[in-house]
């Protein structure tokens, strides 16, 4: 079965950071002639590189391709009973295939690894994911849930701008919490002026609002104005369950744009 | 480089997330649109000779461009190689626009980012991490901040 394995090799080597990384000591597995086990037992130092569901190993930790891979659907790992101390198996399910055995330098690094791996399937992160939206999804519901509250003021000047594009994140802040328990900024159901909102993508109605997170242009009186920003943007209507990631990342996106470029100015400017 | 191809062989029996005939186009010189059984399973999509029970191939949707050509059609390339382009031709616009949107969200490092930002909406929400209940919330790989694209 062919394989992408130029662009494999290069997902390995290049410089997307790695799950987990470290020297391993790799059983060899030959095969066996003979009917008795005679055989000696022989390890190779590798260096190993987690990323993902893909284990991959190198012959020296400077080599520039990677020797070998072992893909991780559907593998257990456990610690083994081999001779050698701090040893570990990757064995899959299916029947007469042949484990990996792994001896990793000490006690905590063999736990680490044992950790990394057992859970570095994609069957994993999915579940994981799904909890989480799961999670998130009652989290705005509850918030939607107390709507009758009053709003709280967003203003203190020394606030950074939540925004929830991975990529780029200002000081986390900790929201206030109610005695029920669940904290909020404050969720007005919809913008200042009680205007409505449309709803992004045209679908279902009466999406549960998000929490206000961020101050409305409307409402920049005090702190770090920002002109740029675009008023259309409603604060807390964007309708979570129809906006998958990708949208809500390039709807955020904007903000951050915008944001960019005023920073860029503001630096040609010569401002701090 | 090796792998181990009896566990590749094995999962490309496993329930698809996606699975149709669509016409493909390998990037090699003189190659012509073929009926293929292509399948979406984890990060791979596998190929198939649609009378077959093994695949032909499969690729590694990591670090690639998925991107929407001409009518019906999409192409699957590969960031060190923009050019090289695998090609299908589906039987419709709606099949076509379907499995861009599949695999567009199907590799490990989307799901890795979109695990990262729920978790910070969750935790700016609640005030809680909710990777705590996993054992999960030290691990490099869920950290804001760590994996950038």
């Amino acid at each position: 079965m062919k394989l992408n394995e130029r662009s494999v090799a290069h997902y390995a080597t290049c410089d997307s950071p790695a799950d987990h990384t470290g020297f391993l000591r790799k059983r060899v597995e030959r095969h066996h002639h003979h009917a008795h086990h005679h055989h000696a037992t022989s390890y190779q130092r590798r260096w190993f590189v987690l990323k993902g569901n893909l284990l991959f190993y190198f012959e020296e930790r400077e080599s520039r391709e990677p020797m070998g891979l072992v893909v991780l659907e559907g593998c257990t790992v456990e610690l083994c009973e081999a001779a050698e101390e701090f040893a570990f198996a990757i064995r899959f399910d299916d029947a007469g295939a042949r484990a990996y055995v792994l001896v990793a330098d000490g006690q905590s690094a063999m736990e680490a690894w044992v950790k990394a791996l057992s859970r570095a399937s994609f069957d994993y992160m999915r579940l994981v994911v799904r909890e989480l939206e799961k999670q998130l999804e009652e989290a705005c519901k509850s918030l939607a849930a107390c709507r009758k509250s009053p709003r709280r003021s967003s203003s203190s000047s020394g606030r950074k701008r939540h925004l929830s594009n991975p990529a780029l994140l200002p000081l986390q802040e900790k929201p206030t919490v109610l005695e029920n328990g669940y904290s909020t900024w404050g969720c007005g159901g919809g913008t200042p002026g009680g205007a409505t909102c449309p709803d992004h993508d045209g679908s279902h109605a009466k999406p549960p609002p998000l929490p206000p997170r961020r101050r409305s242009a409307a409402s920049n009186a005090t702190g770090c104005p920002a002109p740029g920003i675009p008023p259309a943007v409603p604060e807390s209507l964007v309708p979570l369950e129809t906006a998958c990631f990708s949208k809500l990342h390039s709807w955020y996106g904007q903000e951050v744009a915008v944001l960019r470029q005023e920073w860029q100015e503001r630096q040609k400017r010569g401002h701090p | 480089m090796r792998y181990n191809e009896r566990e590749l062989l094995c999962l490309a029996r496993q329930p698809a997330e996606k699975a149709a005939e669509i016409l493909m186009r390998v990037p090699k010189k003189g190659s012509v649109l073929k009926k293929r059984l292509v399948k979406l399973v984890v990060n791979f999509l596998f190929y198939f000779r649609t009378d077959e029970a093994e695949p032909i191939g499969a690729l590694l949707l990591e670090h690639c461009r998925i991107t929407k050509e001409e009518e019906n059609v999409f192409s699957i390339s590969f960031i060190e190689e923009p050019e090289r382009k695998y090609c299908f031709e589906c039987a419709s616009e709606e099949q076509c626009q379907e499995w861009v949107e599949a695999l567009k969200r199907a590799s490990y490092e989307f799901m890795r980012r979109t695990l990262i930002f729920y978790r910070n909406e969750i935790q700016k929400m609640t005030g809680k991490d909710p990777l705590e209940q996993f054992g999960i919330s030290e691990e490099a790989r869920f950290q804001l901040g760590t994996h950038k694209q």
